[in-house]
């Protein structure tokens, strides 16, 4: 436990580019520079370098070569998804189901969808962060296109019952609305939890390279075999048709390295980040009174714990944190230039305090005990300074404005 | 996104805490974010010879009400409550827009705690 020890854990914002992937992007920047669409030798490598990853893409997922296009993240991802069942199905219905703690990548794109005349269902999840399968289920009508839910949440990290929901959406389908598409962002779940895109039931899903230690600006929608989609782009003919532009050749490399990375050592890494994650949780409690761990009792991925310290300000732990060179987020009001707190905490029904006292850390495959060791002595110590500082709550105050 | 002024105070506060027996108490809370700073003083002859604070919220109103203190202590009461919100901004460098009523709340607590004094009217040198 140093002094100067650096410390991230903010792995649900960005993770590090794993020393592998960056040995494999290397080439790709001088010497194989090809166009992947050209035809010389140079074009031929790239294209084949392409086409490893998409390999490596579709292996992580269980989905064939063929249905992963290459996009430049997960916000592009879930644009792509939603805008493009919503421009290609539009005739056959305008009505989307999503849910209330989505990313702004999906929520915003609703939104902007609902100006244009579509109508968006933003379905409640319960109090420990989780939607409830049967409520997708009521909620789909003869009109619906698009049933959107995250795979897991990047604030709380609780994993959604996708399978259930993907069962729902079959079962429509068999009983007549074919155009009923099943999309999942699973952005923070790729590489972190094993996924089947057959055994979860969508015919999308959006993953980004740069939150499983690939490099930022490279991600990938699967799209099932047959799914008629529109397009965000025109341009040329790239990637099937779905995604003009000239591929990210470095970062397309980069993201299927990492993948490949994290299939191999999916369970080593998780049980790893799962014990760390565990060990911090249970040290904070035995430390500290008054907290609250959020998405506790359902099931969640293994690297994210948010905590909420009951009568302490997020920000005020985080800048505390950050002065002893370890790095987390809050969702508390006030922060990151927002007077809004987190859409995510809010629909979870927690306390306008316990909103305000969260604190999000957020592990990487590279995190250590030391620095979880570290973490806990720094974060007991600041929030219980914090909780000395503040006036006793049986003083009476005069309001203030 | 804040000054080292604001982080400074925030992991070092200056005089925290509370003062026994004070000549004045000022305690105000924001009512939108639920910030809250209690000023206490003590007077001894027109003088501030001694304040502390208690401070619950963000950094900025940690910082604010910190600083404050600073800007007090061994202050002339009619001098200190002079003392306006940029004079405050001033002492941390610079506070985001959407942060300036943390130095507003910790004005209030100062005129709070000088207004009590005032009520009692029992400290020479506290007229208004
Ligand atoms: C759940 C979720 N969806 C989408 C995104 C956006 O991904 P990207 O940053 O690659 O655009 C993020 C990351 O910020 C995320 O956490
Ligand atoms: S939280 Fe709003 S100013 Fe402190």
């Amino acid at each position: 436990m140093t002094a100067s020890m650096k410390v991230y854990l903010d792995n649900s914002a960005t993770t590090l580019v794993a020393p592998e992937v960056i040995e494999s992007m290397l080439p790709y920047f001088s010497g194989d520079i090809g166009n992947a669409s050209s035809v010389h030798s140079f074009g031929q490598r790239a294209k084949a370098a392409v086409e490893t990853a998409r390999r490596q893409i579709a292996e992580l997922i269980k989905a064939a070569p063929s249905e992963i296009v290459f996009v430049s993240g997960g916000t592009e991802a879930d644009n792509l998804a939603i805008r493009g069942i919503a421009e290609a199905h539009s005739a056959t219905g305008r009505h989307i189901i999503t849910s209330a703690i989505e990313h702004p990548a999906v929520l915003a794109t609703c939104e902007a969808l609902e100006s244009s005349g579509f109508r968006v269902t933003y379905a409640p999840v319960s109090s420990a962060g989780v939607v409830d399968p049967q409520q997708i289920r009521e909620a789909i009508k003869d009109d619906t296109i698009l049933v959107s839910i995250m795979q897991a949440n990047n604030e709380i990290g609780t994993v959604q019952p996708l399978e259930e929901i993907g069962r729902f959406v079959r079962e429509r389908r068999r009983a007549g609305a074919s155009n009923l598409h099943f999309h999942t962002d699973a952005v923070q779940s790729a590489g972190k939890i094993p996924i089947d895109v057959d055994d979860l039931g969508v015919d999308l899903l959006s993953l980004t390279a740069h939150k499983f230690h690939g490099p930022k600006g490279a991600g990938a929608l699967y799209v099932k075999k047959g799914t008629r989609l529109g397009k965000l782009f025109y341009g040329g003919h790239h990637e099937r048709d779905r995604r003009p532009g000239t591929e990210n050749v470095p970062g397309i490399v980069g993201l299927g390295r990492a993948a490949d990375l994290a299939a191999q050592e999916l369970s080593e890494r998780s049980d790893r980040m799962r014990g760390l994650r565990n060990y911090l949780e249970d040290s904070l409690k035995q430390r500290l009174t008054d907290m609250k761990i959020n998405g506790d009792g359902a099931p969640r991925l293994p690297n994210v714990s948010n905590v909420s310290f009951a009568g302490v300000d997020g920000e005020s732990v985080l800048i505390n944190l950050d002065l002893k060179g370890i790095a987390v987020s809050t969702g508390a009001a006030c922060s990151s230039g927002s007077l809004e707190p987190s859409h995510v905490l809010k629909a979870l029904a927690l306390t306008k305090e316990e909103i305000r006292g969260s604190v999000r850390f957020s592990l990487g495959a590279f995190t250590t005990q030391a620095e979880i060791d570290y973490a806990i002595a720094v974060t007991v110590e600041a929030v219980k300074r914090l909780r000395e500082l503040a006036p006793a709550a049986e003083e009476s105050a005069r309001a203030s404005l | 996104m804040y000054t080292k002024e604001v982080e400074d105070h925030l992991a070092n506060p200056r005089n925290a805490g509370e003062l026994i027996e004070p000549s004045g108490t000022g305690d105000v809370v924001n009512q939108v974010c639920n910030d809250r700073i209690r000023l206490t003083l003590h007077i001894v002859d027109g003088v501030i010879t001694d304040a502390k604070f208690k401070a619950s919220g963000c950094p900025p109103t940690v910082a604010a009400a910190s600083v404050l203190t600073t800007l007090i202590i061994g202050q002339e009461i009619e001098r200190a409550a002079q003392l306006s919100r940029n004079d405050v901004i001033a002492a941390l460098v610079r506070l985001p827009p959407a942060k300036i009523h943390s130095a507003v709340l910790a004005i209030e607590a100062l005129q709070g705690a000088l207004d009590c004094i005032n009520n009692r009217e029992e400290v020479s040198g506290a007229k208004k």
